[in-house]
Parts: structure tokens; sequence; C-alpha cells
């Protein structure tokens, strides 16, 4: 598939207290978690980011809790893609579980307002702003089925239908 | 002859159909339990509602235990739990736990026997790790996962290399698991074990108890681990002979197993550790962070990581006798019903509020910033806790230092973060 979106950049570490702070994890509905999204990183992103939109970041992006609120969140602001130099270990299968792409490459250059088109199935990462390109670690097929077939729900489902649970 | 095993890949490969397991592959595995608590558990059953099954896997091997925001704080924290209860009653859910006998999540199921040696193990919460203590292999998921789990008893796993972390060596006085791992993750940063698995051994465990393996396996994470193990042992026999109710397999590496790295630790260069804001790779020695004569406003003892009864009998024979600094807080919140019990019956309360601490029940409180000792804008904690992400314990401009709980016993009494042999 094909993306195409604003950068919003954050820097490495980025927890899952920053992408969804505790205090608001008494409520997991899509209108609490996109309203309070990424408030302890930069407050004014969720009044600021628009649909299609995308979240860069630098190494270990979302680590701390489990917290599936956090790429939910992400979600429910509309932004479709996270792009960082390296993802914690849960976020990343959280992300694609709910249906959230997730690709790990060097964002280095990649700057606050870039616009930026990926091509998920390839890896390409074209900054338009910039005119440069660089790619994206492939995803794990098992991976790229999830997402596709809408996140683990989704995909256990068509199991179910297939006759193979 | 076949393939060489770590202890991890051993568990992995006898929870599925599969001859063998290799580091990448992309498996699905059986859960023997699968555990969601009351942030995590609501995504799950509405997830598990949306798959469409009439029925839970197995209402023997799921367990859902309020601790994060009970007694409930508020409307929405209630309804979160009411959520979880009805859940719970709908499928007969055997390993739930109302509030009076909850604690938090890590303490109680390995204390209840709910979790033992060889178990896979899955949690909706990211400390799911510490019960790699016991020899099982457990980690933390999302909310999907328990939802998919719930619903066909097993999950989708890569299964993960291994990093062997010895510790060799006799610890010197008032170290403890958690300054060895504050240690490790102090030398390897918070990504230095990204989706592996660590396996801990060495000498120093001989003279380290159960409840340092824990605090230990449930501090992988922050190291970016996938699970903490150890090899289970005469300790951990003697801890779970008693509370196990069903079988339990004693899984060992084989020899020339593979790991992707090996890193040995002498417990000579190792003190009470500090990890100062706001990664816990922060680490530093107890005298330099005692040198710098940080004031701080609060001090926690608990969590899953440092909320059993041994800590609280460290905590209180610093504390024994002595009271907290004028205008600090201190607060004890031992993990379970039990081990408050424990606290009771040995005194280990009665020193605590002669000290001028708030004995809490047991609960999350505080460690997630959920209630109950938020910190106000500037302020400064420290905590036996596992965290300290900006914002984690309340204002975005609060801080907040890790150590171990003769450390956060002894800053409270000074008001400053101190060792506890300034105190003695
Ligand atoms: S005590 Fe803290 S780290 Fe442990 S489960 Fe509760 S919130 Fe999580």
């Amino acid at each position: 598939m094909i993306f195409s979106g604003k950068v919003f950049k954050f820097g490495d570490n980025i927890d899952t207290d920053a992408i969804i702070p505790a205090r608001y994890l008494n409520d997991s509905s899509e209108e609490n978690l996109r309203k309070h999204c990424m408030e302890d990183a930069d407050e004014s992103f969720s009044s600021g980011v628009s649909d299609g939109d995308l979240i860069v970041g630098g190494k270990n992006f979302g680590c701390g809790s489990s917290r599936e609120h956090a790429p939910r969140a992400i979600k429910a602001c509309g932004v479709h893609i996270v792009i960082a130099k390296s993802f914690a270990r849960i976020f990343y299968r959280n992300a694609f579980n709910i249906g959230l792409f997730i690709l790990e490459a060097d964002t280095g250059g990649i700057d606050n307002g870039d616009m930026l088109e990926i091509n998920t199935d390839t890896g390409d990462i074209k900054n338009r702003t910039k005119n440069t390109e660089i790619k994206a670690k492939p995803i794990p097929k098992f991976m790229s089925e999830l997402v596709n077939a809408g996140g683990l729900i989704a995909y256990a489902k068509t199991k179910i239908k297939e006759g193979r649970k | 002859m076949a393939r060489p095993l770590t202890i991890t890949e051993k568990i992995i490969q006898n929870h599925t159909d599969l001859d063998t397991v290799a580091p990448g592959d992309i498996i699905s595995a059986r859960v023997d339990i699968a555990l969601g608590n009351d942030i995590t558990a609501p995504i799950s059953i509405k997830e598990f509602e949306a798959i469409g099954v009439d029925a839970v896997f197995d209402k023997k091997k799921i367990a859902l235990v309020p601790d994060h925001f009970v007694p409930n704080k508020d409307i929405l924290s209630a309804k979160q739990a009411k959520m979880m209860r009805e859940f719970a009653k709908k499928f007969d859910i055997e390993n739930y736990f109302e509030c009076g006998e909850a604690g938090v999540e890590h303490a109680l199921l390995p204390e209840k026997g709910i979790v033992l040696p060889g178990d896979l193990v899955i949690g909706a919460d990211s400390h799911t790790c510490t019960y790699g203590a016991l020899g099982a292999f457990a980690t933390g998921v999302g909310s999907t996962d328990l939802a998919y789990a719930m619903a066909f008893g097993e999950l989708w796993f890569k299964v993960p290399e291994s990093i062997k972390v010895v510790f060799e060596g006799k610890p010197k006085k008032w170290v403890s698991g958690k300054d060895l791992v504050l240690y490790l993750i102090g030398r390897i940063g918070v990504e230095g074990a990204n989706y592996a698995a660590l396996e801990f051994t060495g000498s120093a465990f001989k003279h380290l108890g159960m409840s340092d393996r824990f605090t230990i396996s449930n501090m992988a994470i922050e190291a970016g681990a996938k699970s903490g193990i150890f090899e289970p042992d005469e300790i951990t026999e003697e801890y779970v002979k008693n509370r196990a109710k069903r079988d339990y397999i004693f899984y060992k590496s084989d020899e020339g197993a593979e790991y992707a790295k090996i890193l040995n630790f002498n417990m000579e260069f190792i003190n009470p550790q500090v990890a100062f804001p706001h990664l816990p790779e922060n680490s530093v020695d107890i005298n330099e962070a005692s040198a710098k004569n940080i004031k701080i406003d609060q001090s926690v003892i608990g969590s899953c990581t440092n909320g059993r009864i041994e800590d609280l009998r460290i905590a209180a024979s610093v504390l024994k006798g002595k009271r907290i600094a004028k205008y600090a807080r201190l607060i004890v919140i031992p993990a379970t019903p039990d081990i408050y019990r424990m606290a009771e019956k040995e005194g280990l309360i009665d020193i605590f509020m002669d000290a001028g601490a708030v004995v809490s029940a047991p609960t999350c409180g505080p460690c997630l910033g959920g209630y109950m000792g938020i910190l106000a804008d500037g302020e400064r904690a420290v905590s036996s806790t596992n965290r300290n992400f900006k914002g984690r314990m309340g204002d975005v401009t609060s801080e907040v230092y890790l150590a171990n709980p003769a450390v956060c016993a002894a800053s409270a009494i000074l008001g400053k973060i101190a060792g506890p042999d300034e105190v003695a």
C-alpha cells in the first residue's frame, strides 16, 4: 500500500507513558485516547495532527508498558504508520495486532514537517520535502498478513470461517 | 543430533507440535496461563467479544487481577473493574481475585502457585516477565493478544535469541536483586536486550533468594527483553512445592546451546544502585548518588518489583526506631494481602507507622501514577518500583529515582537520596 503524509518527529525512547499517560487509562474509548495522545511528549500533538499524518521516532519507540492503549491512541489520531529506528517489542506486536503499520528505518534525516511517501510493500520511503529516499527493513511475512487482514482479531475471524480453528 | 536448546527454546518448543524451534521462527504456542488486569482486560474483553467464540478456552488457565486502580479511584476505573468482574462471572474464571484477596498481579500469581516452573505464561502487562524467576517462559503482550489467547489457548510468538547474564561472587551488604538488575540495565541500556530472552545464572544467586530473582526477572523488560529466566533449582523447589496444585517441570539449557551474547559481572564491583530520571539505564552507585545531595519529597516502597515480604523486612530493619524527615512522605505498599498480614504479624507495620509512613492496601498505586501518591510539579521521589519515565508518577516535571528498599528507607529518613549505612 502507498501512504503519504506529514511528519511529526519525536526523539529516542518515546515510552508508552509519553504516548498515553496512565492518568488517562481509566477510559479506553477512542475519543479519550485520541485527545491525550503524545500529551507528555508534545502537548500540542493531538490538536495539530490530522488524518494521514505520520509519526517518526528515534530508537526504542514505544518502550515501557504493554498498554495497547498506546498504538490505539496513535491510530485514533488518524496516523496509519509509525517509522522509527527501532521499536520496543510489545509496542511492535501490539501495533500489528491492531492493524497499525510499523516500519524500521534510519530516520535520522527526517525532520518535523517533512512530507513522506511510503510504499509498505517495498519499504521505500521517499522524502518529498528533501528529495531523498531511504529503505525500511522488510516486514516479516506473517506480520504483513496480520496487518493486511486488519489485525489479529480480523485474522482470527477468517481462520474461524475457514474452519481452521 | 538435535540442535541443543536454551531453556527458553525448550519451553517454547514443548508448547508446540514442532520438533524443534530456533530464534527468529514465528510459531504458535499453547499458553498455560493468560493474565489480564483492570487496565488491559477491558480492551481484551471487547476484542474477545468481537472474535465471536462462545466460551473461553479454559476457565482454569485465565487469571484476572484488578490491581492498578483498586479499590477504585473514580467512576471510570470502577466501570473498568466492573467489566472485568462481569466477564469473570460469566465465564466462571477461576483465578479472579476481588479487592481484599487481590494484590499486585506479579506478586500474587507466584504466591498462589498459579504460575509454575516450565509454564508458558502470557499477560497483558509488560512485567509478566517476572515469572521467569520460576523457570517459566513468561512474557508481556497486548490486550488483543490476551483476547486471542483467552479464545484459543494459544498465541503467535517469535522465538527469541538468548543472552546469558552471569553474576559471580558474593553480593556485598545491602546489595539485592534490584541492584543487580539496575547495574545490568546501566551497562546494556534500555534496549540492550530488545526482543531477546535474558537467562540469568552464576554463583551470586546462591546467596540471594526467590524474591531477588523475581525482582530481576521483573525488570528484564526495562532492558527491552522479551523474558528473563532462571534455571530452577532447590531454591525454586522450596518456593513452589507447597504452592503448586498441579505438576510442573524444571527445564535446563542444553550444553552447547547458542547464545547471542554472554555477559559476565563480578559482585565485587556492584554496590546498591540508583537510577536517575528518566530512564532505568541511568544507574549509578549509591555513593555517587548520595554525594549529589538530592532532596526528595516522597519515598515509595512497594510494587511488583519490591513489595514482597523480604523487601519490607529490609526496609523495616533500616527504619526501626527512626523517624522520616520532616515534610517527606513515605508510602509502603505490601504487594499482596498475605504479605500485608505477615508484615503485621512480624511487627513491620508498626515500625513503618512509628517512622511516619503511610501503609496502603495492596495495589499498584503510585507506581504508574495511577493514584495514591501522585507527585506534584517539580516533586521528586525515590522509589522501589521499576520505571522512572517522565511523568510516570505524576506531573511531567516530577522526577523518580529507582532504588532498592533499603535505599528508599534510608532516603526517607534523611529526606535526601542516601544509603542505609548513612543512617545506621
Ligand atoms: S506495580 Fe507497577 S509495574 Fe507492577 S504491575 Fe503494577 S503498575 Fe505495573
